[in-house]
């Protein structure tokens, strides 16, 4: 069997074992309405992860996720509040301006070869600040296009209602799943995962790809920023902070090496509704700390680093020769 | 089209870098329908030539023709497009992904603008069942062994080139089996018209399959020539650049007693790195390492210090047994390994010349024993001036010296830790002549001082200069050892060259 479809696996047995287990316990845990905000409440999380699993298939790595999402939410607030401008043109802004600001993390990275670790740090902090430079308060936005938006919901039998969020973050991992698995675009950002040296002698346009990457991660982060002013009504320059490690947790829980090269885009879909059964649980039982939810979290990230290690490591028998 | 009948061909080739000319009027033609060896130790230009001619590099002067046609190629994916493809050393696929992805990968057949998976792995499996191989081409590549991969890395060279083949050291990482099989599918390339380059450093595997072969040495051509012509000894001679009939046993002190045994080993070996040896190495004698890259030299040093730990075999240092299985061991027993690739393995680039220094023999002290910087002072100080490093200060980064005295650095690296047996892997290599007299003379001082030394060096003369004994390797066996008036340069090239069969001289 495929090394890589294992860690998938894993994580889609934890992520069964412990919601039977959360259903014996709250049987209404187990009802359309739960599924449905499960969808609702993590889509600017998972739409971010995705964005993130190509990240991380590549090698690289985008702290710069979470202030782009609180970045986008402030402008698109700015641009619709005060500027009057309609959302629609708003959220086009946002995606343009988040597109060229991942291109230039991206270039940086391929040219001036500077790890993506330290160039997307700056480029956190640049987003964050450049939020907070605008607007140091939340920003409401009280437009009938938003109020329009958060009706359009498909009611499901049993009362839960999927609404426009949680589709669009759906649509988004089939989406995604398509780039990563079935384009030569996904192929190139596999084949820097796996060896840089061996993908640019190989013919892959490595600096187009590189660029493209980062574009892609920060145009999600921005999608995804956008996802959750409509989540929220508003835009606050301290949102999202953290969900880049949010979002790490999650394509890492989902089967995807950190180190690059292996993985699926479904197993981030995966990893984002384990995060979310756990919150869920939490606010089940009601006397739980939400710290715990960093707790199971840890501990979860933990196994999955051990479980790929001992898979990588203990069937890879051609590497090992070539290294003897 | 002209006639000259290449399919590929340079002439005149000079590159320059900086002020170090790497190729002087090279000239190289490839027929349609020939295996063509490259031959040549380091630094003869080799790898310089094979980066011309596949685009990497553009050379001074000179020109690449195809076909008889002057070609400019800007980089390896354009002199694809020419038909040239390459293979390198060390396979250049990609592990993680699929057999087929790795043959088509940039080249993939789509449908709608997606990757049609299906027709891909319908056309791997008639591309490799061409190759003999029937692996299912969506099972991931590092699932394979190295000679599979090796395999598809040349069934991609030759689906996306298809005029000349250039296999940079393909057989360096593969079992005598393995070669076999390569060898196999190269003949049919070659039936088919494909002109292949074939570098290596194993000269049996040269006469098993090239036709002509081109020897480098220095960055000049030597020659190029027909095998049918040639025998072994001529083709070592020609790449040593040794005359044979230069003879006459030199004046070495002979029978000099010798002193105590120091290191015994026995059938010590390593798989896929060096078949097991015996050897006894005394004190206050230098043990001389011959062969030409590649025969397991290097691999013979790294398993001797720990570096790379033995599977087989026993080794006793002053008579005990021990076991030597990392440096830490060899370093607590009194060895110290100056390794080839000084830049990468041995010096610190950015640590001072005194840390440089000083950094084994903390290593030997321990956690913590911490030596002060007074003391780093006086030990980089008395070594400094004993090995007369050329520095303005001790303090300056080592990288900033040159070859020689970042040698002469490594040398009192190991000396400050009052070392029984020191291994010295090319130690002369790159460095100018007088830094080269003055080491040769510190090899010397200490086998008068009773430390038991191996040398491993690529020139003979130096070899014959200072050794007591000469074990010569091949194909990664220990094939000879050599004595007294045995010990010159003609001897040596004649066991370098020797077939397996014949009886080492």
């Amino acid at each position: 069997m495929n090394r890589s479809l294992r860690p998938l696996l894993a994580t889609a047995l934890i992520f069964a074992i412990a919601y039977a287990l959360a259903v014996m316990q709250f049987p209404s845990m187990f009802s359309t309405r739960v599924l449905g905000n499960f969808l609702t409440d993590n889509a600017f999380l998972g739409i971010a992860a995705v964005g993130m699993t190509f990240v991380i298939l590549s090698g690289g790595i985008d702290l710069s996720v979470g202030a782009v999402i609180g970045f986008t939410g402030v402008l698109v607030a700015v641009l619709i509040a005060w500027a009057g401008m309609h959302p629609l043109l708003a959220f086009a802004i946002a995606i343009l301006v988040a597109g060229a600001f991942g291109a230039t993390m991206g270039l940086a990275i391929h040219y001036l070869q500077v790890p993506a670790f330290i160039v997307t740090l700056a480029g956190m902090f640049l987003a964050r600040g450049g939020a907070s430079v605008i607007t140091r308060d939340s920003v409401p936005i009280n437009h009938e296009f938003y109020a329009w938006i958060s009706d359009l919901t498909i009611r499901l039998p049993g009362g839960g209602r999927l609404s426009f969020i949680g589709l669009t973050m759906v649509a988004i991992f089939i989406i995604g799943a398509l780039i990563a698995h079935r384009t030569k675009f996904g192929s190139y950002v596999y084949a820097l995962g796996g060896n840089p040296v061996s993908a640019s002698l190989m013919g892959v346009p490595v600096a187009r790809t590189t660029v493209a990457i980062y574009a892609l991660s920060s145009v999600l982060a921005a999608i995804s920023g956008i996802v959750f002013s409509l989540y929220t009504s508003a835009g606050y320059p301290l949102a999202a902070v953290g969900v880049e490690l949010d979002a790490i947790s999650a394509v890492v829980i989902g089967g995807t090496l950190l180190t690059g090269g292996h993985g699926f885009v479904l197993g981030t879909f995966i990893g984002v509704m384990l995060l979310g059964l756990v919150q869920t649980y939490i606010i089940f039982d009601g006397t739980l700390s939400s710290w715990w939810t960093k707790i199971v979290i840890g501990i979860l990230l933990f196994l999955f680093i051990v479980l790929q290690r001992l898979i990588f490591v203990a069937s890879a028998p051609g590497e090992k020769a070539a290294k003897a | 089209m002209t006639d000259t009948g290449y399919a590929l061909e340079a002439r005149g080739i000079v590159k320059i870098f900086g002020n170090h000319v790497a190729l002087d009027k090279v000239d190289f033609g490839l027929k349609p329908g020939e295996v063509h060896a490259l031959l040549g130790e380091n630094g003869a230009g080799k790898s310089t030539l094979i980066k011309i001619l596949t685009g990497a590099y553009q050379p001074t002067l000179g020109e690449v023709l195809v076909d008889g046609v002057p070609a400019t190629l800007n980089n390896p994916q354009h002199a694809q497009t020419y038909g040239i493809g390459t293979v390198y050393q060390e396979v250049n696929l990609l592990p993680n992904r699929s057999v087929a992805e790795n043959l088509y990968l940039g080249h993939q057949p789509t449908r709608f603008g997606f990757v049609d998976r299906r027709k891909m792995e319908r056309d791997s499996k008639i591309v490799l069942a061409r190759y003999g191989l029937n692996i299912d081409p969506s099972s991931e590549l590092g699932a394979h062994s190295v000679a599979v991969q090796q395999i598809v890395a040349i069934a991609r060279a030759v689906e996306l080139s298809g005029k000349v083949l250039i296999l940079d050291e393909p057989t360096a990482s593969l079992d005598r089996n393995e070669v076999e099989r390569l060898f196999e599918i190269i003949v049919d390339l070659k039936k088919s018209g494909l002109a292949v380059v074939f570098i290596t450093h194993f000269l049996d595997q040269v006469f098993a399959i090239a036709d002509r072969v081109t020897i480098l040495r220095n960055g000049k051509l030597i020659d190029t020539k027909s095998l049918d012509t040639l025998t072994r000894t001529d083709v070592v001679r020609l790449m040593l650049g040794k005359d044979i009939a230069f003879s006459g046993a030199t004046k070495l002190e002979e029978n000099r007693p010798l002193g105590e045994v120091l290191l015994d080993f026995k059938n010590y070996g390593r798989k896929r790195s060096v078949h097991p040896f015996n050897l006894t190495i005394h004190k206050g004698e230098v043990v001389g390492v011959a062969g030409l890259l590649g025969s397991g030299r290097t691999e013979m040093a790294r398993i001797m210090f720990g570096a790379d730990a033995a599977d087989e075999g026993t080794v006793s240092v002053s008579g005990t047994q021990t076991s030597i299985s990392r440096p830490t061991d060899a370093i607590a027993h009194g060895f110290g390994f100056c390794p080839e690739d000084r830049k990468a393995e041995g010096i610190f680039g950015d640590l001072s010349v005194r840390e440089n220094i000083v950094i084994a023999l903390q290593g030997k002290l321990g956690w913590f024993s911490a030596l002060n910087r007074d003391e780093q002072m006086e030990i980089a100080g008395r070594f400094g001036e004993a090995m007369d490093i050329r520095a303005a200060s001790l303090d300056m980064p080592v990288k900033l010296l040159s070859g020689g005295n970042q040698q002469k650095v490594i040398l009192s690296r190991w000396l400050a830790t009052d070392p029984a047996f020191l291994i010295l892997d090319e130690p002369t290599r790159g460095i100018d002549v007088g830094a080269h007299a003055e080491i040769v003379r510190t090899i010397n001082r200490l086998r008068d001082e009773g430390l038991a030394l191996v040398v491993i060096s690529s020139e003979l003369d130096e070899v014959v200069a200072y050794s007591s004994r000469i074990v010569v390797m091949r194909d990664r066996e220990l094939v000879a050892e050599l004595n007294g008036e045995n010990i010159n340069p003609g001897v040596i090239v004649q066991a370098i060259a020797n077939h397996r069969d014949g009886a080492p001289a």
